[in-house]
């Protein structure tokens, strides 16, 4: 199997993002409420996440680390990013305002989801070639659509079921979670 | 004085930052397998708490109104960094254990959340026991989670064979899923310790009310 296509199927599969290693939870909760806004979400992260690795792995590397300052990461890579998806908003009010309506509106949230932030330094500290840096962002990012498009279709679900007086309210919605959890450890021995 | 306490209590129970308001959950969930990590990321993360909010209030006249979020993201990021680097140097066994979960400290909703809620229109006295109570109410979840699931899931606690060598430990519980369910029900815990609370002669120290 071809490295990039691993790293893809570990990045949606294996490693969940949401499921498997709890980074970006906030949204995971907080926008799930239907399948429809699961879906304009996980758009929007996907953009977002595959220009910020861009920028970043290119800031990275070819700034940064010549010139030593990667204790400086932190700081650089958030600034990198906020700014980014201010220019983006900008320019998507613009030049395609339909694209702005649906995604515009979850431009903001992004901005300080550790999802983002996650994902850059991973791609740092695998040591990703640029090319594998795209693939693993976007195979992280479709792994957050899957994980929120699952529980917004559970919550359908739970809606009309009988839940115990004890889980109502936020804790059912983590019990499920860990049921689905269950269910992607299985994807465990997919690749060698 | 009445407020000061109010203000610092808000954070434990009724604004519990996990339980209650759902907000900076990432690293709660992640890093609580064992119990050393559980305290190294709550120190770490009250610490990052504190300091901002400590910063943040003192300058508060002097941050313009329109580029707040730049600079208190970069005060965050600076705490952070000097967090994540003393890890490094100190504790580089732990550091490595909860891995990119303290560099994320800078995108944690819950600082972000309280310096702009808070810090950044409050005194620094008030600023600075806010961010103690929202430290330690953090604290006491992620202790908690990481106690339930180190005893269970390894039988021991900060290393230490606790229960009989007899028990098999429930993997479960140090794996993911076993973390969603774990908090599920802290979660549960804290809403009934919540309701206690309010139904209490204590009552609700009501924090906005200004005595």
């Amino acid at each position: 199997m071809p490295v990039a296509l691993k790293i893809f199927i570990a990045a949606v599969l294996i490693n969940n993002i949401i499921l498997m290693r709890f980074i970006g939870l906030c949204p995971y909760i907080g926008m799930s409420t239907d399948v429809k806004q699961s879906i304009g979400m996980g758009f929007a992260v996907t953009f977002v996440m595959v220009l910020a690795s861009t920028a970043t792995w290119t800031l990275y590397n070819l700034v940064l680390d010549p010139l030593g300052l990667e204790f400086l990461q932190i700081l650089v890579f958030i600034l990198i990013i906020a700014s980014l998806v201010q220019l983006v908003e900008f320019y998507l009010k613009k030049a395609a305002p339909a694209l702005y309506m649906s995604m515009g509106i979850y431009l903001p949230l992004i901005t300080t989801n550790c999802a983002i932030l996650a994902v850059t330094f991973d791609n740092i500290t695998y040591g990703h070639s640029f090319f594998e840096s795209i693939v693993y962002s976007v195979g992280v990012a479709l792994g957050f659509m899957l994980a929120m498009i699952i529980l917004a279709g559970l919550r359908t679900r739970v809606r009309t079921s009988a839940i115990p007086a004890f889980l109502r309210g936020n804790p059912i919605l983590f019990v499920l979670s860990s049921l689905v959890a269950v269910s992607f450890m299985g994807f465990a021995g997919l690749i060698k | 004085m009445k407020r000061s306490i109010a203000v610092f209590l808000q954070g434990l129970v009724i604004e519990n930052p996990l339980a209650i308001i759902m907000i900076g959950l990432c690293s709660a969930l992640a890093v609580t397998t064992s119990v050393a990590n559980g305290i190294g990321m709550s120190l770490a993360m009250t610490f990052v708490i504190v300091a901002s909010e400590l910063i943040i209030s003192a300058f508060r006249k002097l941050i313009p109104e329109s580029v707040r979020i730049p600079i208190f993201i970069i005060i965050i990021a600076a705490f952070t960094t000097m967090v994540d680097l003393v890890m490094k140097a100190y504790f580089p066994d732990l550091s490595k254990a909860m891995g990119v979960f303290i560099p994320l400290i800078v995108v944690n909703c819950i600082i972000m959340g309280r310096v702009e809620a808070f810090a950044s229109k409050e005194p620094v006295p008030h600023a600075v026991l806010d961010a103690l109570g929202m430290g330690l109410g953090y604290t006491w979840v992620l202790v908690g989670m990481s106690v339930v699931r180190e005893l269970l899931g390894n039988g021991t606690i900060l290393g230490i064979q606790v229960l009989p060598e007899s028990y098999q430990p429930i993997l479960f519980f140090v794996l993911p899923p076993g973390g969603f369910l774990v908090f599920a029900l802290f979660i549960s815990l804290n809403l009934f310790l919540k309701k206690k609370w309010l139904e209490s002669p204590l009552g609700c120290p009501d924090p906005e009310g200004g005595n």
